[in-house]
C-alpha cells in the first residue's frame, strides 16, 4: 500500500511539474507579447512610416530603416534563395547517397545555428575591408550567408518526400533529369520549399549582429547601397541604448513592427506547410 | 493512322535533323543543370572555410603578439594595448551555464506535457506557441530585458536572494549585491528564456520517434507515466536528449543582441554572478565600431575566431549525436 503511495504521488508531482512548466513557458510567450504591444501600440501613428529618423529630441518615424530592411532582405533573399535551391537540389536529386552530400548537410547544420556576429564579422573581412567601406551591399551579403542554410536545408526535405513513383513515371516518357526535377519534383514540393523561404526571411529580418559591422547606419534618407543603410533592428539597438525618451519610443515601436512582420510570416509559412500535409 | 503516316513520310529529313539537335540541346542543359547544382552544393563548403579563413588571417596580429597567454589573460586595455580573452570567454560559459540550468528540465517537463499528458486537441496550439516563442528575433528578448525584466530583478528579486543567501557562507558571495538589475544573471535568465523553445521542440520530436508499443508495454504492465517516462522514453531517447540540449547551448553561446542589452559590459570575472559582465558576442558588438587599432580590431577577431570555435565543437557533437538517434530509430 505504501509503494502504490510513493509511486501515485510521485507520478502526480511529475505531472503537476509538466503542466506547471508548460504555464511558465507560455506565460513568458505571453509576457513579452502584452509588454510589446502596450510600448509599441501607443507609437504607432503614420509619421512611423511617413518620417524619417529623428535627431535626438525631435519626433519622427522609422521610414528610412523599413525601407533599408525591406530592400536589404529582398537582396539577400534574390542571393541566398537559388544558391540554397540548387544545392538542396544537388543533394536529394544527384548526389543523394554521395559523400559530399553527406559532409555538405553537416557543415550546413553547422551553418544553421553558427553565431550570425561570426558571420557580420566573416563579411566584414571579406567586403567591408576589401572595399574599403561600410555598404548596404555588404549587409545584404551578409544575411543572405544566413538565409543559404534554412533554404538549403528545406529544400533536401522537401525534395527527399517527394514520392520516387513521380520521377519513375517521368523518366519514363522520356523527360530528362533537370527536366524531371525542374518540372515535376519542384512542383511536387513548391508549398514546402516556400514555407523555407518564409522562414529564412522571418529569421533574416530581425537579425541585427550580422548588419552591425557591415550595413552599419544611416540617419538619412539613402538608397546607396554602397553607402551605410540604415536598418530596423540596427536603429533599434541604438534607439533602445540612447537616454532620449523619443527613441526609446521608436524603438518599442519598431519592436512592435518586426514582432509582428515576423509572426506573421511564421505563421503564413506554418499554414502553407499544414496545407500541403493535408492534401 | 493515316494521317500520322503521311506527316511522318512527308517530312523525313528535317525531323530528323531537329531531333539530333533537340537531344544535344536536352543533354547539354541536363549536365549544365547537374554542375550547376554540384557548384551551388560545394559554394555551402567554401562558405564555411571562409568563414575559418577569414578569421584565422583577421586575428593573426593579435595572436601573433599574446599568444596563448591571449586565452587566459583577464586584462582588456584598449589604451595600452593589452588584450586577454578570459573575461569574456567566463561570461560566455557562465551565462550559458545559467540558461542551461534552467531551461534543460524546464524544456523536458514541457515536452513531456506535449507528448504524453495533453489533450491531442491542444497539442499544435501548444507546440505552434512554444515554436513562436523561438521565431521572435533577439533583440526583441534584449530591450524587454532591460525595459522590463532588469528593472524587475533589481526591484523585487535580487534584494530578495541577496538578503535569503546573505548569512550562508558560499552562496553570500556567489550572489553578493548591491543589486544591479544588470549582470551576468539576468543575461543567464533571458538566455534561458530564449533557448527553451529549442530545447523543448527538439525533445518533443525525439520523444515522438518512440515506438508506441515500447510505451504501451511498459503501461500495460501497470507503470505510471511518470514512470513510463523515467524508465522507457528517456533511456530510448537520451542520445537524442543530449543531441538537443547541446542545440540549444550552441544558440546560448552565440547568441549576442539580447545578452549585448542587459549584461553590463565589465572586462571582470566576478565572484558574484549578479555583477556585471560581458560575454564574447556582446564584446565583439559593444566595441568592434569603435575599435581604433590593428591590435583592437584584431584581438575581437580573435575572440569572435574562439567563439567560432567553442561553438562548431558543441553543435558537431550535437549533431553527431541527433545522427545516431535517428540511425537507431531507423534499425
Amino acid at each position: 500500500m505504501a509503494l502504490q503511495d510513493t509511486r501515485r504521488r510521485r507520478n502526480q508531482l511529475a505531472i503537476g511539474l509538466a503542466i506547471g512548466a508548460t504555464g511558465f513557458g507560455l506565460t513568458w510567450l505571453v509576457l513579452i507579447l502584452a509588454v510589446l504591444l502596450w510600448n509599441g501600440f501607443s507609437g504607432l501613428t503614420l509619421a512611423v512610416f511617413t518620417e524619417m529618423t529623428p535627431p535626438p529630441g525631435s519626433a519622427g518615424g522609422l521610414l528610412n530603416p523599413i525601407m533599408g530592411s525591406l530592400v536589404m532582405t529582398f537582396i539577400a533573399v534574390l542571393i541566398g534563395t537559388p544558391l540554397g535551391i540548387l544545392a538542396g537540389t544537388y543533394m536529394a536529386e544527384y548526389g543523394r547517397y554521395d559523400k559530399l552530400t553527406s559532409v555538405v548537410r553537416f557543415i550546413n547544420d553547422i551553418l544553421l545555428s553558427a553565431p550570425s556576429i561570426v558571420i557580420g564579422l566573416f563579411i566584414y573581412e571579406v567586403m567591408v575591408v576589401q572595399m574599403g567601406h561600410f555598404s548596404g551591399w555588404a549587409g545584404a551579403v551578409a544575411l543572405a550567408v544566413i538565409v543559404v542554410p534554412v533554404v538549403v536545408r528545406t529544400t533536401e526535405d522537401m525534395l527527399t518526400l517527394v514520392p520516387d513513383t513521380l520521377r519513375e513515371a517521368a523518366a519514363s516518357i522520356g523527360l530528362p533529369r533537370s527536366l524531371m526535377i525542374q518540372k515535376v519534383a519542384y512542383r511536387a514540393a513548391r508549398a514546402g520549399m516556400v514555407t523555407g523561404v518564409l522562414l529564412a526571411v522571418a529569421r533574416i529580418s530581425g537579425e541585427t549582429a550580422p548588419l552591425l559591422f557591415t550595413a552599419l547606419n544611416n540617419q538619412f534618407w539613402s538608397t546607396d547601397m554602397n553607402a551605410p543603410v540604415a536598418s530596423l533592428p540596427v536603429v533599434i539597438f541604438q534607439f533602445a541604448l540612447s537616454p532620449y525618451d523619443d527613441w526609446q519610443q521608436l524603438a518599442w515601436t519598431g519592436a512592435l513592427i518586426i514582432t509582428l512582420a515576423v509572426l506573421a510570416l511564421s505563421i503564413i509559412a506554418r499554414l502553407l506547410a499544414a496545407q500541403r500535409k493535408s492534401t | 493512322m493515316v494521317d500520322v503516316a503521311l506527316q511522318s513520310g512527308a517530312m523525313p529529313v528535317t525531323r530528323q535533323v531537329d531531333r539530333s539537335k533537340v537531344l544535344q540541346r536536352l543533354r547539354l542543359r541536363d549536365s549544365g543543370f547537374r554542375h550547376l547544382t554540384r557548384i551551388a552544393a560545394i559554394t555551402v563548403l567554401l562558405i564555411l572555410s571562409g568563414i575559418i579563413v577569414s578569421l584565422v588571417h583577421g586575428s593573426w596580429p593579435a595572436l601573433n603578439t599574446f599568444g596563448f597567454s591571449f586565452l587566459y589573460t583577464e586584462v582588456w586595455n584598449p589604451v595600452t594595448e593589452q588584450f586577454g580573452a578570459i573575461a569574456p570567454i567566463y561570461g560566455t560559459v557562465v551565462t550559458s551555464l545559467i540558461a542551461m540550468l534552467i531551461a534543460v528540465p524546464i524544456g523536458l517537463f514541457i515536452a513531456l506535457f506535449l507528448t504524453e499528458l495533453c489533450p491531442m486537441w491542444l497539442r499544435r496550439p501548444i507546440g505552434i506557441a512554444i515554436e513562436l516563442l523561438a521565431g521572435i528575433p533577439s533583440i526583441i528578448y534584449g530591450i524587454w530585458g532591460l525595459f522590463v525584466f532588469a528593472p524587475f530583478l533589481q526591484q523585487y528579486v535580487q534584494p530578495f536572494i541577496i538578503e535569503v543567501f546573505g548569512p550562508i557562507p558560499v552562496l553570500s558571495t556567489l550572489f553578493a549585491g548591491p543589486p544591479y538589475g544588470i549582470g551576468i544573471l539576468t543575461a543567464g535568465l533571458i538566455l534561458a528564456i530564449m533557448v527553451l523553445p529549442f530545447i523543448t521542440s527538439i525533445s518533443r520530436d525525439v520523444f515522438d520517434a518512440v515506438p508506441p508499443v515500447l510505451k504501451e508495454a511498459a503501461y500495460g504492465v501497470g507503470c505510471t507515466t511518470w514512470e513510463v517516462v523515467r524508465y522507457v522514453v528517456l533511456p530510448f531517447t537520451r542520445v537524442g536528449v543530449i543531441g538537443g540540449v547541446m542545440l540549444g547551448l550552441g544558440r546560448a553561446l552565440g547568441e549576442t543582441m539580447a545578452v549585448t542589452f542587459v549584461i553590463g559590459n565589465a572586462h571582470r570575472i566576478s565572484g558574484s554572478i549578479m555583477a556585471p559582465g560581458t560575454t564574447i558576442s556582446a564584446t565583439i558588438a559593444n566595441e568592434f565600431t569603435e575599435a581604433d587599432g590593428d591590435l583592437y580590431t584584431s584581438s575581437l577577431i580573435a575572440l569572435s575566431l574562439i567563439l567560432f570555435v567553442i561553438t562548431f565543437i558543441v553543435l558537431a557533437l550535437a549533431r553527431y549525436m541527433l545522427m545516431r538517434l535517428n540511425a537507431r530509430v531507423g534499425a
